[in-house]
């Protein structure tokens, strides 16, 4: 258990400090909503129509960016190696390394969506939803990356590819993300039932994720 | 002749050089059938003869989904139980569940013009099909990526597990979303809703696809124990070149012993 903290505080701390890793992401976030005004038009009507949508592209786009970092910092200076030789299991491991980087990196984007929701016109109300909505949905999007993070460490040249595989993963996240924040701003859904769709595939994730993510380490890096 | 006969890549090719004739004129001979029923079924009384470009569909569709079902089995094979011919029959399989996917989209497309006015609808179960034809894009870019067929093997592995969770998602995406594609009629509970004209036919298609897959991917594997042979020759060639040219001319005949004890 204090293996797992220690791993968890040590990649906060280094998320934080070296390279800034989660203010990028936030600020990758900022310019993806900054820019779609000029593509979309300064419509504040379409654009609080629009803003879930704007506000949950951002942050997948923001996530994918940071997830390579997740295990390729650590393959290069050979700590991956020590984390995988370690008594802890490699599942936790990975689980508690993704925790970390949902905390360093999928929190803050959190934080920055009420300042965001502002600039896309959205109410009080459709913020707090789409907060809600990223809150419970950001874990599975780290926790599915991380699948195609680690198939990309062991592959050495897998940057894009990761994108391309671990797109077609979130999908879902991002339709329920998606039609559980439009339920509260226009819909005549009810805004429970994609919520907890939601929430059941952050569980799912939870389970699937480290046991997938430690079996491609486990088999790349050998 | 069970699964861990078929172990040996030569006893393998052996077996399937025997079959493979066979099971092509068995893929024909049903194709025809199956396709000269199809042409002789009834036109429906709502969408008239377009309902013909169901024969083709139905069957692509199943079998988008039953090649990727192939490959997670295959997968398991190379994860837990390490056969030696899981790897090459998960690589051969992709690009055919591809081509399967894609028939499946296109012709779903062709008949979705006439029959709801749009070639395409974000519709849950085109969507999730969708998917799955980028997931197969991506498998395959995976196994390109990586030289070591062998490491290649397992990282696909792993990823066609992980995708294996969206073949349920397609299945019962028409029940869950209710949607513009029609919900399940073949495989229900209570019995089919399609006529015996409609049903004698789709199912003869099925089987005639569903043959028309183990021969190509036998086919297939067949070709890819061929290069990987061709490739650990290669192999074996420029390691010896690098040897006799570090040792000077000398050992050349010395080695010729190792290439047939590979081949």
């Amino acid at each position: 258990m204090t293996a797992l903290s220690a791993l968890i505080r040590r990649d906060i701390r280094i998320a934080l400090r070296v390279g800034g890793g989660a203010l990028i992401g936030v600020l990758f976030f900022l310019t993806v909503v900054v820019l779609m005004p000029f593509a979309v038009g300064p419509d504040l009507a379409l654009l609080s129509r629009l803003g879930p949508a704007i506000l949950w592209l951002g942050a997948l786009l923001a996530s994918l960016l940071t997830l390579d970092r997740l295990f390729m910092a650590d393959h290069e200076d050979g700590s991956l190696d020590l984390i995988t030789m370690s008594r802890t299991p490699l599942e936790l491991a990975c689980a508690a390394k993704a925790l970390a980087h949902w905390l360093a990196a999928g929190l803050p984007l959190i934080v920055a969506t009420p300042v965001l929701g502002l600039l896309l016109n959205l109410d009080m109300v459709a913020t707090a939803a789409v907060a809600l909505t990223l809150l419970a949905g950001t874990p599975a999007l780290t926790f599915t990356g991380m699948i195609g993070a680690a198939l990309a460490v062991t592959l050495h040249r897998g940057g894009l590819l990761m994108a391309v595989l671990v797109l077609p993963l979130s999908i879902p996240v991002l339709i329920f993300g998606v039609a559980a924040s439009q339920a509260v701003i226009v819909g005549p859904m009810t805004f429970g039932a994609p919520f907890s769709i939601l929430c059941a595939l952050s569980l799912v994730s939870f389970v699937i994720g480290p046991f997938a993510a430690a079996a491609s380490l486990r088999h790349g890096l050998d | 002749m069970t699964l861990i006969d078929l172990a040996n890549p030569t006893r393998f090719l052996a077996l399937t050089a025997r079959v493979l004739p066979w099971l092509a004129a068995a893929t024909v001979l049903l194709l025809a059938i199956g396709l000269y029923q199809a042409a002789l079924a009834p036109d429906d009384y709502q969408q008239g003869a377009t309902v013909k470009i169901m024969f083709i569909h139905v069957p692509n569709a199943w079998l988008s989904m039953f090649v990727w079902g192939v490959m997670s089995i295959a997968s398991l094979g190379t994860l837990v139980w390490r056969h030696p011919l899981a790897d090459v029959a998960a690589k051969a399989a992709a690009p055919i569940g591809a081509a399967f996917t894609f028939l499946a989209l296109l012709t779903g497309s062709l008949w979705g013009r006439p029959m709801w006015g749009t070639y395409w609808e974000w519709d849950a179960r085109l969507t999730s099909v969708l998917i799955l034809f980028l997931m197969y894009l991506g498998l395959m870019a995976l196994w390109r990526a990586v030289d070591d067929p062998s490491r290649a093997a397992r990282a696909a592995a792993v990823l066609t597990l992980v995708g294996a969770l969206n073949l349920p998602i397609i299945k019962f995406s028409v029940d869950w979303w209710n949607t513009l594609h029609q919900p399940a009629s073949v495989m229900r509970i209570g019995g089919s809703a399609l006529d015996k004209s409609f049903l004698i036919p789709l199912l003869v298609m099925a089987v005639a696809f569903t043959l028309l897959f183990v021969t190509l991917h036998l086919a297939a594997m067949r070709n890819e124990i061929l290069r990987r042979r061709v490739r650990s020759l290669q192999m074996m060639q420029a390691s010896r070149v690098a040897f006799s040219s570090e040792m000077g001319a000398g050992p050349r005949g010395q080695n010729a012993s190792n290439e047939v004890g590979a081949a």
